[in-house]
């Protein structure tokens, strides 16, 4: 296997359509036409082995949808996801730490399995050596193993899911939300557990969140998306030094701020509008204080500026060569 | 007349099981004044809605008040009928929740809705009621309001539906709101809309707010006073200002350290380890003690407590815990 460039993921021009249209006989009935959801529309980025990528946006834009994309739960409608891995050692955490775990199990077959399944024939003293040790290097204790999902907190069944999840062997780690559920200082817990497996196994990540102060303690490129699109893509520190879309600024001007509360924060108007009739050129145009004609019928592409920041935006173009103008 | 809308002396919750009794907010005092936001933080388990739900008047049997007090401008409200409690609730206090949908009739048009919540309390004429209506659809942010006021709740967004449910409860101008956790269902940018929308609220008609979150983010924001919940007790209480900047608590420090920061870089964030116990294991002493760094033997035996100000721990009340 060729491993080009260090990219371990490589997404291009991704899409995934969802009919969304009523039952065939009501649309034969009322005269309703077909109707389809762009959940990802023309997705593209790439992450390097062991680096995490976050993708950060509200709620509907697709984040879920790229994950499931990217792991083979969905079929993609359009454009190429290139694994240059192992696609068996490829894993997924999910949000929701109970609803992923088999109640009916004990803690030790549920960690156990991804195992199985990747070398059947291991003997039974192996898996329950190596299985001990999973539970030990995510904070919990072997003796766990015998107890049910129910038996444990939020944070304990979280920490349960990324065990089973390491007994694949992965080198890649798709989490959807993985710390949503949880309190700050139970997140807090995960969130330092993630890095250090990371660090010590080389471990990448495509992470997902809403969260931005998650999402920079996390990633080291950020992915920004607003109905079904990337709108800007940049290494953190640049995102938020220096965030070039006119959402992403918005969306940081927007989140309270800890260590420097404004109590007469502005909030950003408006809402995300339906993906199913997405506003025509940029989606974004309703809701954005620097729109101008051309936004209103023509769709932004992400460039790269002179800094290879990308950004789909008019504004943040000069209109010459298509290069970031310092905003 | 004082301007203390809100009176909560020693409050304790108690759900009586077949294991024993369990104590869900144990001997809680605090003050909320006109126009003034009180915010009340924790984690999930803290006690915060049960105490929500005392002040409602909406403990679901079992779970009842068990000792303490609850006065409303005054008037003692905990241990009144249900009519009684009735009647206060929607005219004297307001209440929004997490979800919407627990507070709207998917069956019936919003402005109906409201019509029919104005004229229970007021007595107005229907036309009349929906003159107010309509003013208070635009004061809580509806745009469109000839066109929306007809639309059924599934016909909106969540950040609308919850406006829907700030100008219900705003129908009888009351005297408090209790909000527990009205944005955490919301995005980012709609959650700082329905902030905004309360702080204006309370500004201009005077009204106190409890609100009630996990999020110390939008506490800080928000809210004028703290609460910091642990174990169904009170941990910390003072402006907002001061405890953000400065948690005198350990657990409120601890909480405090375990956020991911918007501007500095850190390799590791703070852990508290452990987590917060479960009802019927309080440790005896300072319910954080097992989990403190600084814990002395006196944390073990005795409960610190606060009913003013400050931080309910032994360290910052004496400085020192032998
Ligand atoms: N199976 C499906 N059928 C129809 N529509 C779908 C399906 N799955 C997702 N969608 C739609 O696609 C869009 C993107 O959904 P997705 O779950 O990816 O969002 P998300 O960014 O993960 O949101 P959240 O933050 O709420 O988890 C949404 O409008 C959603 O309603
Ligand atoms: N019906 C009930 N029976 C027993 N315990 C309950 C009941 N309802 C709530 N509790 C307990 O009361 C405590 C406080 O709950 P709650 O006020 O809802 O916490 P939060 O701070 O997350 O809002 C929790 O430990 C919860 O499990
Ligand atoms: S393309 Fe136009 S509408 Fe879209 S974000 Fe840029 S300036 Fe705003
Ligand atoms: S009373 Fe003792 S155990 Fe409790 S928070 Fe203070 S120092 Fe820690
Ligand atoms: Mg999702
Ligand atoms: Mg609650």
């Amino acid at each position: 296997m060729t491993q080009r460039s260090g990219a371990i993921l490589e997404v291009d021009a991704l899409e995934r359509r969802f009919d969304v249209s009523a039952p065939w006989l009501n649309r034969l009935l009322e005269g309703r036409p077909r109707r389809t959801l762009r959940a990802v529309d023309g997705v593209d980025f790439t992450i390097q082995r062991g680096q995490t990528l976050a993708l950060v946006g509200e709620s509907g834009c697709g984040k879920s949808t790229i994950a499931k994309l990217v792991t083979g739960l969905h079929a993609p409608s359009g454009g190429a996801i290139r694994f240059h891995g192992d696609r068996d050692r490829m894993q997924m955490i999910f949000q929701d730490p109970f609803a992923s775990l088999n109640p009916r199990w004990r803690v030790a077959r549920i960690v156990a399995e991804p195992l199985r399944t990747l070398r059947p024939d291991t003997p039974e003293p192996e898996v329950t050596a190596r299985v001990a040790d999973l539970l030990r290097t995510v904070g919990l204790s072997p003796t766990d193993g015998t107890k049910f999902p129910h038996e444990f907190s939020g944070g304990q069944r979280q920490r349960i899911s990324i065990a089973r999840a390491l007994a694949g062997e992965p080198e890649f780690l798709v989490c959807d939300e993985p710390t949503s559920a949880l309190d700050v200082s139970v997140q807090a817990q995960v969130l330092n557990l993630m890095k250090r497996l990371q660090r010590e196994m080389g471990l990448t990540y495509l992470f997902i969140s809403h969260d931005l102060s998650v999402v920079r303690h996390m990633a080291d490129v950020i992915a920004v998306m607003y109905l079904g699109r990337i709108v800007e893509i940049q290494p953190t520190a640049d995102l938020f030094a220096a965030p070039l879309h006119p959402y992403t600024r918005l969306l940081l001007d927007t989140i309270p701020d800890l260590e420097a509360p404004d109590r007469n924060r502005i909030p950003m108007g408006g809402e995300v509008p339906s993906p199913v009739s997405p506003p025509p050129g940029c989606s974004f145009h309703p809701r954005c204080p620097l729109a101008f004609d051309r936004c209103r019928t023509e769709r932004p592409e992400r460039r790269a500026d002179v800094h290879d920041r990308r950004v789909a935006c008019f504004a943040c173009e000069t209109p010459a060569d298509g290069a970031a103008a310092d905003v | 007349m004082s301007d203390i809308v809100l009176d909560i002396r020693n409050l304790r919750v108690e759900f009586p099981t077949r294991k024993g009794v369990l104590t869900a907010v144990d001997d809680i005092s605090l003050q909320i004044r006109r126009g003034e936001i009180l915010g009340m933080v924790g984690e999930s388990g803290a006690g915060k809605s049960m105490t929500g739900m005392a002040i409602l008047g909406l403990l679901e049997p079992p779970g009842r008040i068990a000792a303490g007090s609850i006065h409303l401008s005054g008037d003692r409200i905990d241990g009144l009928d249900d009519r009684a409690l009735q009647a206060i609730r929607g005219r004297r206090i307001g209440a929004v929740f997490q979800d919407p949908l627990t507070s709207l009739n998917p069956l019936f048009r919003v402005g109906d809705q409201l019509v029919e919540t104005i004229r229970l309390h007021t007595g107005l004429s229907r036309s009349r009621a929906r003159a107010r209506a309509k003013d208070l659809m635009h004061e809580v942010g509806i745009p469109a309001v000839e066109e929306r006021i007809d639309s059924y709740p599934h016909q909106f967004s969540g950040g609308m539906r919850q406006r829907i449910v700030i100008a219900l409860a705003l129908c009888a101008e009351p005297e408090l709101i209790v909000a527990d956790e009205p944005t955490t269902a919301l995005d980012v940018s709609i959650q700082a809309q329905i902030t905004a929308l309360l702080r204006r609220l309370c500004r201009e008609r005077g009204t106190a707010v409890l609100l009630v979150t996990h999020d110390m983010g939008v506490i800080a924001e928000t809210a004028d006073r703290v609460a910091v919940m642990y174990a169904g007790r009170l941990a910390e209480l003072g402006p907002v200002d001061e405890i953000v900047r400065r948690p005198n608590h350990p657990y409120t420090s601890g909480l405090m350290g375990s956020i991911p920061s918007l501007r500095k870089d850190v390799d590791e964030l703070q852990m508290i380890p452990g987590s917060m116990p479960r009802l019927d294991a309080i440790p005896p002493g300072c319910a954080f003690n097992p989990r403190c760094t600084h814990a002395g033997p006196r944390c073990r035996r005795e409960t610190p407590r606060i009913d003013s100000p400050g931080a309910a721990c032994w360290l910052a009340l004496e400085g020192e815990v032998a």
